[in-house]
């Protein structure tokens, strides 16, 4: 319980730092001010640029990190990540599918719909070929398969693109950020999140029992095809819609449930919350980071999370080693 | 034979021209002229007589960069690839100074003489640049006309203007441009001040969006979107954008410079308060 507050504390004060950063000089107040009363420029840049943000990375930020605790989960491999097994590549590939063959614009929620269809595709075919126990090995063979393939596609689409500036692209694609997003796009992203939240959230009980083993998890009347299919949806869900909006951004699953679950005693259906909650944290400060770093450059969401989680993942990866065989 | 032999293959040349629909018939003071950027395409257009264009760029037709698209149609088109130029045989070939450096010293390697123009930014340059292509292309009396008639032109548009709204050109990426570009220029002559220059962008930089809008700009000129979807584009639709007065986009007609930015300038004018009522 009072890792939650803690988290929750924290999620509310970069919120609100994440609010108070960005190009245009105003004090805290002013800002404040300006995103509750004002109706001039600054209104329009609290509500309409920073606002949007915020709440986008706290979405992209606790979809990631919920998926990351579920896969986990339900594999029983920490390495199980929604960026390293390709789900946000294929997410990715379908979301730049559908905006460069003109379905994102012409059909209502195509942009979100497309990446989830990829993202299911992906979950699916890692499933298949993991297993139920989900080695680690062929987990990650799998995986570096599955994204290789989607960032190939992803690049390819983007070449093809009649648009000059679509090939600069494959960038922001394939290492996501959050700059200059707006209402639109928390409005596209936020009921697949929802529904993939819920989704996750319901198996979570499941998830408890399957730490006991198949057999156990049986023996208590629970439907392991049901599980699966919620997981599933759900992952494609939340990290679909997420990465339709912000690109794929990898690691986030990877560390923040890594990092929390000594803390909650390994139970999944408890991480599966804080992950989320984790999750959001991370993603705000990262994207804080990123305009504090480098205000003019747009650094990407990816770089800076790659940076942080590919040594923690090498580290699980030398821990794991003797399961790797 | 030996001397006949420049003679044949200049022959065989014609045959081969004449087959691709290319009038060989100038005369040695009004040379054929090949062109290899879209902007000493419209110089040779409007200046240099039918039969002395022997090609211009492929870009000529393009309509989203070419001010002179339609009239560009008639003419060949080249890939402004060396070997394609030099087997059209021109006496003399227009190319920018940034067109393809392996290109040009390959068709000044094989004895083809290449001009090469600057990029015109300002008035100036633009009548210097009509100038050079009337020399070069021995139309000098039509150069200096056209040159008569863009300074009374350019006259008559910017006389009467009182008031300088200003104004931000606004691109893909949030790229603004200054004053010493062409559409800076172009923006300076419609009579608006450019905001670029309160954030010390001389020539082009980029101008974050929450700035932008704190600078609350009187009008807004967004760039041409092009076919296809690109977040680099998406700025120009942000919703954040709407409470400014978004105005006309950017079109062929800044492209170059070329009398053509009349136009450009003639279309700007149209939201400006000064020349409303006139108009």
């Amino acid at each position: 319980m009072k890792l939650k507050i803690a988290l929750v504390i924290l999620l509310i004060a970069l919120f609100i730092f994440s609010l108070s950063t960005g190009h245009a000089t105003a004090s805290f107040s002013q800002g404040m001010t300006a995103l509750y009363y004002g109706d001039g420029p600054l209104g329009t840049v609290m509500r309409q640029i920073r606002l949007p943000r915020a709440i986008l990375a706290i979405l992209v930020g606790a979809s990631l990190g919920v998926c990351g605790a579920a896969l986990q989960g339900y594999l029983r491999n920490p390495l199980a990540e929604p960026g390293l097994i390709g789900v946000s590549g294929s997410a990715a590939l379908g979301a730049v599918i559908s905006l460069q063959t003109g379905f994102a614009t012409y059909v209502w929620m195509g942009l979100p719909i497309a990446a989830f269809s990829f993202a299911t595709l992906a979950v699916l075919l890692l499933l298949l070929l993991a297993g139920p126990r989900g080695s680690s090995l062929t987990l990650i063979l799998a995986g570096i398969a599955v994204s290789a393939l989607a960032g190939a596609f992803t690049s390819l689409a983007l070449n093809l693109s009649p648009n000059p500036y679509a090939t600069s692209e494959i960038i922001f694609w394939l290492m996501g950020s959050l700059a200059d997003r707006s209402f639109e796009h928390v409005w596209l992203a936020l009921p697949f999140c929802l529904i993939g939240w819920l989704m996750i959230g319901s198996i979570g009980k499941a998830l408890d029992a399957l730490t006991l083993g198949e057999g156990v998890a049986s023996s208590l009347s629970i439907s392991l095809t049901k599980t699966k299919l919620l997981l599933v949806f759900g992952v494609a869900s939340s990290v679909g819609a997420a990465t339709a909006v912000c690109g794929a951004i990898g690691f986030v699953g990877l560390v923040v449930p890594h990092l929390l679950r000594p803390l909650v005693k390994g139970k999944p259906s408890t991480l599966l919350l804080v992950s989320g909650l984790g999750g959001a944290v991370m993603v705000l400060a990262a994207d804080i980071a990123v305009r504090v770093i480098l205000p003019d450059r747009d650094l990407k969401l990816g770089v800076l999370m790659a940076i942080i989680g590919a040594p923690l993942f090498l580290h699980l990866i030398y821990k794991t080693r003797s399961s790797l065989q | 034979m030996r001397v006949y032999m420049p003679r044949f293959r200049r022959l065989a040349l014609y045959i081969v021209l004449y087959f691709l629909g290319i009038s060989v018939s100038a005369t040695a003071n009004t040379p054929r002229v090949v062109s290899l950027n879209v902007c000493t395409d419209q110089f040779v257009m409007l200046i240099a007589d039918d039969n002395q264009i022997v090609s211009l760029s492929e870009i000529s037709t393009d309509i989203l960069s070419s001010a002179m698209a339609a009239e560009a149609s008639k003419y060949h088109q080249n890939n402004s690839g060396a070997e394609e130029v030099y087997l059209l045989q021109p006496d003399i070939v227009l190319a920018g100074i940034y067109t393809a450096k392996a290109t040009v010293n390959m068709l000044e390697s094989l004895g083809i003489r290449v001009e090469k123009f600057e990029p015109a930014n300002t008035v100036e340059q633009i009548i210097g640049n009509i100038k050079r292509t009337g020399q070069l292309l021995g139309h000098t009396e039509r150069a200096n006309t056209l040159v008569t008639k863009f300074e009374s032109s350019l006259e008559e548009l910017t006389m009467g203007i009182n008031n300088r709204p200003r104004a931000a050109l606004y691109y893909a990426n949030g790229y603004t441009t200054g004053k010493n570009t062409l559409s800076g220029q172009i923006l300076d002559l419609a009579g608006f001040s450019n905001i670029a220059s309160e954030f010390d962008i001389h020539w082009g930089g980029t101008l974050p969006l929450e700035l932008l809008i704190i600078a609350k700009p009187d009008v807004i000129i967004t760039g041409t979107t092009y076919p296809g979807s690109s977040r680099s584009e998406e700025i120009l639709k942000h919703p954040a954008l709407k409470p400014l007065r978004h105005v006309s986009s950017t079109d062929a007609n800044w492209v170059c410079g070329t009398p053509h930015i009349l136009k450009a300038i003639e279309d700007l004018q149209t939201i400006h308060p000064d020349k409303m009522s006139t108009q």
